[in-house]
């Protein structure tokens, strides 16, 4: 495909972003909203000098991805909060070999079985780890179809600079629409040297490498986490991206990420248009997450508020929570069941809140108490 | 010839540790069959001289740290993954040589679905299935190898079919499938039989060189302390008891079927 401009879809976005990004190997199970991505890779991949398995499962998936990560090339996989789930033991063991690689993660509506539905409920998953241990993932969470180009040549490139897993945290919504992409701020780039810790048929004349996430003895293994965690301190300082939108004279201040903070942003507009000041704040990291900046405005003297928007039982407003501790009054919005927003959800609530900015209907600590 | 001097005297060398062993000694318990199966794939992979293009799977069990023993480049991999792990590597490096080394636990109850997949996908790979018949690392649970009436820690009373079903055929399923190149059964109770055991993992690994697709020798081994029996009757009941369960033979040879083949269209090509 050539660079210029393309109008295409969240899911097929994300392979061109990759390929982009010198990925080599891509390994799936279908599960829906995501398969456009398993089957635009099995279609693709090869052209760009990668291969492909459609997998037994998801276990298996995240497993070849280890391999191909391990062999020294970029790799990736996709799927849906079902098949993230059981991803997550292979993603511990990745995190805690250092292994650099990307996964999506389409999320729709669970727990369980749930729906197909677009939704918001592996925040948390996502942004604490996810599977068993003490370990953190590079998590962007994209809201166009741009982005999800973007944030697969970032995340890729970010997971080789950290030897870190990295994941796309996307939605159902962000997933299937269509939207025209830019690629030109993307141009083809291959993987850095790792030759220093591959596993690879070159081993003439070198010491062997071996990648393990065993330390038998627990002395052992407080150096690894101690190394873990120093290396989990610098990307927090580095890596935090956000983005806004007229919020620095906002009264009201909404944090979305995803496909809500696109009805954010319209909600804005409607509630400027009659003279309200309102913003948008939107995380691009969520882990690591941007609590400094999110603190910041909530200590300027004009605003009044912060509100949370989720398609969830209220998630991130917990790290927002962090940020702004008793600084002011958070409120939380939610959609459940795979509904989404729509800008008249969150304008009433909003009203309500420039009047009121303690009232309670809203009001995330009465809410929760 | 190879000679060592010992107190001013020149000895000749007639016995040494195959090159793709590390010098670290085997923790493996005493009269564990692991040791001598290290032993024979590493002379096996001397032999064929690829130690610096393989890549091994340490998978969970016993051999969790066969990655301290073999001098080449290893990966430890989650419990029943090593056959996917190895795929994302052989996928990416055609020209590595991959080990995958098994426990039953870990390829026949945990890992099966990766186990016949992988096969099936017909990825060229040699596997070192070690079937003991009990979970060795953890204490003596029963396997999906575990022989009826056998007592271990999860079946006190005996496996009963009835209630958990029979010791699983590894090497007979996989002979099924069209992407095994080379699967044979082999036992380490005896010298003879391990002389044997070692040219199987040679074809295995000729299998895998020459790109025929998945390859695996099923090695029957023994856990004697988990059994509760002394070395030798641990051995003698593999001898003995397992092989009628675990009939040791071929059950999938590519150069044998191919000779057969061409055998058959030289006779109907006579007629």
């Amino acid at each position: 495909m050539s660079d210029e401009r393309v109008f295409m879809k969240g899911n097929h976005a994300v392979c061109e972003g990759a390929y982009r990004a010198g990925c080599k190997a891509y390994f799936g199970y279908p599960i829906t909203p995501q398969n456009e991505t398993t089957e635009y890779m099995s279609a693709h991949i090869w052209e760009h000098g990668g291969v492909f398995i459609q997998s037994e499962s998801e276990i298996a998936a995240i497993n070849m991805v280890m391999g191909a990560s391990a062999a020294g090339f970029r790799a990736m996989t996709s799927s849906s909060s079902p098949g993230i789930s059981l991803k997550q033991e292979g993603i511990s063991y990745i995190a805690m070999m250092e292994l650099p690689m990307l996964v999506m993660n389409v999320v729709r509506c669970g727990s369980g079985l749930g729906n197909i539905a677009p939704h918001q409920g592996d925040y948390f998953q996502a942004t604490r780890g996810g599977g068993h241990g003490d370990y953190r993932m590079i998590t962007l969470a994209p809201n166009s179809v741009q982005e999800m180009a973007q944030f697969a040549y970032d995340g890729l490139a970010l997971a080789d600079k950290w030897r870190n897993p990295a994941m796309i945290l996307t939605d159902g919504t962000i997933g299937q629409m269509m939207e025209p992409v830019d690629f030109s701020p993307m141009p083809w780039m291959e993987a850095p040297d790792k030759s220093e810790w591959r596993l690879d048929e070159f081993q003439e004349g070198r010491e062997r490498h071996v990648l393990s996430s065993i330390y038998l003895d627990p002395a052992d293994m407080a150096v690894a986490h101690e190394k873990l965690i120093a290396k989990y301190e610098r990307l927090t300082a580095e890596e935090v991206r956000y983005t806004d939108f007229m919020a620095d004279d906002a009264e009201v201040l909404v944090v979305a990420i995803g496909s809500p903070s696109r009805v954010v942003r319209s909600a804005v507009r409607q509630l400027r248009a009659d003279g309200h000041k309102v913003g948008l704040f939107r995380p691009i990291t969520v882990w690591p997450y941007p609590y400094e900046q999110i603190r910041e405005y909530a200590k300027n003297k004009h605003v009044k508020a912060i509100v949370v928007a989720e398609m969830n039982w209220g998630q991130m407003v917990e790290d927002v929570k962090l940020a702004v501790l008793e600084e002011k009054p958070i409120h939380f919005i939610a959609k459940h069941g795979g509904l989404t927003f729509t800008p008249d959800d969150l304008t009433e609530p909003i009203l309500q809140i420039l009047k009121n900015p303690e009232n309670p209907s809203t009001l995330w600590d009465a809410v929760r108490s | 010839m190879d000679t060592k001097v010992i107190n001013g005297t020149e000895y000749e060398v007639v016995y040494s540790r195959p090159d793709s062993l590390t010098a670290k000694p085997f923790t493996y318990c005493p009269g564990c069959n692991h040791g001598t199966t290290h032993k024979i794939i590493a002379e096996v992979i001397d032999e064929l001289g690829i130690k610096h293009r393989c890549i091994g799977m340490a998978a969970v069990g016993c051999s969790v740290f066969s990655y301290e023993f073999f001098d080449f480049d290893f990966i430890s991999v989650p419990h029943g993954r090593a056959l996917a792990t190895a795929t994302g590597v052989k996928r990416v490096r055609p020209n590595a040589v991959l080990l995958s080394y098994q426990g039953d636990g870990d390829l026949a109850a945990i890992g099966t679905a990766e186990t016949i997949h992988a096969c099936n996908r017909g990825e060229s790979i040699t596997c070192i299935f070690v079937n003991n018949a009990i979970y060795g690392m953890t204490g003596g649970q029963m396997a999906p190898t575990t022989l009826l009436g056998m007592k271990t820690t999860t079946s006190p009373l005996g496996r009963d079919a009835k209630r958990i079903g029979w010791p699983i055929k590894v090497s007979e399923m996989l002979s099924q499938l069209p992407g095994a190149a080379y699967i044979a059964r082999v036992s380490m109770h005896d010298a003879k039989h391990i002389l044997k055991a070692k040219a199987a993992i040679k074809k295995a690994f000729r299998a895998q060189l020459e790109n025929r697709g998945f390859s695996m020798v099923e090695v029957l081994s023994n856990c004697n302390v988990n059994w509760r029996m002394e070395p030798s009757d641990a051995v003698k009941f593999v001898e003995t008891e397992m092989v009628k369960d675990f009939p040791l033979g071929v059950y999938k040879d590519c150069w044998a079927e191919e000779k057969a083949a061409a055998g058959k269209a030289d006779k109907e090509g006579a007629e």
